[in-house]
């Protein structure tokens, strides 16, 4: 791995990630997608970062998979393919993760967007999977995780006929949260990161994981599961700061304890 | 001018001229016309020097639509045709690429504008037309519908009343009457329309660009818009704007009471 495709940008408690292959339109490759899991781990446990955003290029989120890795595929190579726990380190990242998106996030790249937690992108995004048209099948959560943010009826035409979606009907079917014009994408979603980060990472932290309980589990699990991260908190100095600053009308300071 | 037999194009002083030129059957649509206008319009989105697009049409008549010698062949076949495969593969890129590019198109309707042929002047942001000029909804003629946005613009631009009658008859309305009804912005006698236009062209061309294609993307998206929507766009459009370096030179030529030199950045 001796190149950087993941270009990494600070400001205060928000850490922007930038996939960077202009060339091959952002896809993300395994040795990609592994830097960008590694900059994720390393913004998950640097105290400094709150939230962080992943974004592409003005024109292209991420194009999807690398097609010449996965032509060499074979059954057994796809077997011990790396790749699923790449993504499942993606999917225990513990820091809200929020995806600004302008142009194409098709493929590997519409999923990298799903298993983030919040989408703001650009009125010329487009999501979709066409994986189908290649004679393959979404392999990073895609049907998975598409069926549960849009619904029966758009998840299975989008994964059937492999055609994208732009962003009226992305958010409309909520898999965006907020459209906004292209040249404002990633300052919203950074504007939005901006005002999470500053928020107790602690409390973060098991909101995440309560919301994230709502799709593995039934509604009753779920709840008992929200109520256990309810009560860890009321351990923590920064609840108590929290109301405090609140009645006092002033800002709260966080400290993560 | 760069020879495209059917498609026309010259870059002079910022404006990009197109001029639809197959005037033997007054500049009709063929997939011909429709390749080379969808290359003009590349250039148009890619060129930055480019900062105003001028539409017109060679010879009497400015746009007559669809090509009908084109379509003989599916009919005569007995097949059943399938036409929106035309409109969505030419028709619906053209009009959406036109009124999304974030710089004017000035439309100069030099004669007869008839079913997709009117659709393309409306898809222009400020139309000027020949006196001798005529708009005609003409689908209705050939049991059709009216497309390339022909069904949107026009409600929108002169009314309902207005819109269906142009579209159930198939009259030929006039450039004077166009005017009158809001359809259009100027009626040029037809000697003087070329000259005007190109003067207004040029014009648009040393204007803030940034800000005339915000001023298209908010106009257009107030059709769909609530007024809570078009606030929120309105304020991220002058957020843009108020970065771009025409703001600067405006406010500075403004406060210097002298005239901006605005590069459309």
């Amino acid at each position: 791995m001796n190149q950087e495709w993941i270009l990494c940008h600070q400001q205060k408690r928000v850490r922007t990630l930038t996939l960077n292959r202009p060339e091959v339109r952002n896809a993300l490759s395994n040795d990609c997608l592994e830097q960008l899991v590694q900059q994720l781990e390393q913004a998950d446990v640097d105290n400094g970062t709150g939230a962080v955003v992943i974004t592409g290029s003005s024109r292209c989120f991420a194009a999807g998979a690398d097609l010449k890795e996965l032509q060499q595929q074979t059954v057994a190579t796809a077997m011990t393919d790396r790749r699923p726990q790449l993504w499942q380190r993606l999917n225990n990242i513990s820091k809200p993760l929020i995806a600004a998106v302008n142009g194409y996030a098709l493929g590997a790249g519409c999923e990298l967007v799903l298993a983030c937690d919040l989408v703001i992108c650009g009125e010329s995004a487009r999501f979709g999977l066409p994986e189908i048209t290649l004679g393959l099948i979404p392999g990073a959560g895609g049907t998975q995780r598409l069926i549960r943010s849009v619904g029966k009826a758009l998840a299975y035409q989008m994964v059937l006929t492999g055609e994208a979606i732009n962003a009226q009907s992305a958010q409309q079917a909520g898999l965006v949260s907020e459209v906004c014009i292209d040249e404002l994408t990633l300052e919203r979603a950074e504007q939005i990161a901006q005002r999470i980060s500053k928020f107790s990472p602690l409390a973060l932290r098991a909101a995440k994981a309560a919301l994230k309980t709502s799709q593995e589990t039934g509604l009753s699990q779920g709840l008992l599961a929200e109520r256990q991260q309810f009560v860890a908190l009321a351990g923590t100095a920064d609840r108590q700061e929290g109301i405090t600053a609140f009645l006092e009308k002033r800002k709260p300071i966080f400290k993560g304890f | 001018m760069e020879n495209m037999s059917t498609v026309l194009t010259d870059i002079k002083a910022g404006v990009l001229s197109i001029t639809l030129n197959r005037p033997e059957c007054l500049n009709s649509f063929n997939e011909e016309l429709h390749q080379q206008l969808s290359k003009a319009m590349g250039i148009a989105e890619q060129d930055e020097s480019v900062r105003s697009v001028l539409l017109t049409g060679a010879g009497r008549g400015f746009c007559s639509g669809q090509d009908l010698n084109d379509r003989n062949a599916i009919i005569s076949d007995g097949l059943v045709p399938d036409l929106g495969q035309s409109v969505e593969r030419y028709y619906n890129p053209l009009i959406r690429r036109m009124t999304s590019l974030p710089k004017p198109i000035i439309c100069a309707v030099n004669g007869v504008a008839a079913g997709a042929g009117v659709s393309l002047a409306l898809a222009c942001d400020i139309v000027i037309a020949s006196r001798t000029a005529s708009f005609i909804q003409a689908f209705c003629r050939i049991g059709l519908t009216p497309d390339s946005g022909g069904s949107w613009f026009l409600p929108h631009k002169i009314g309902h009343a207005r819109a269906m009658g142009m579209a159930l008859l198939g009259d030929k309305i006039s450039a004077d009457q166009a005017q009158e009804w809001g359809m259009i912005w100027q009626v040029a006698e037809p000697d003087e329309l070329e000259e005007k236009t190109q003067k207004l062209a040029q014009h648009l061309a040393a204007q803030p660009t940034v800000a005339l294609g915000c001023i298209k993307q908010a106009t257009y998206a107030a059709a769909a818009n609530t007024l809570e929507q078009q606030l929120d766009l309105e304020r991220d459009l002058q957020r843009l704007c108020g970065r771009s370096e025409d703001f600067r030179e405006g406010v500075n030529a403004f406060i210097e009471k002298r005239h901006p030199a605005f590069k459309g950045k």
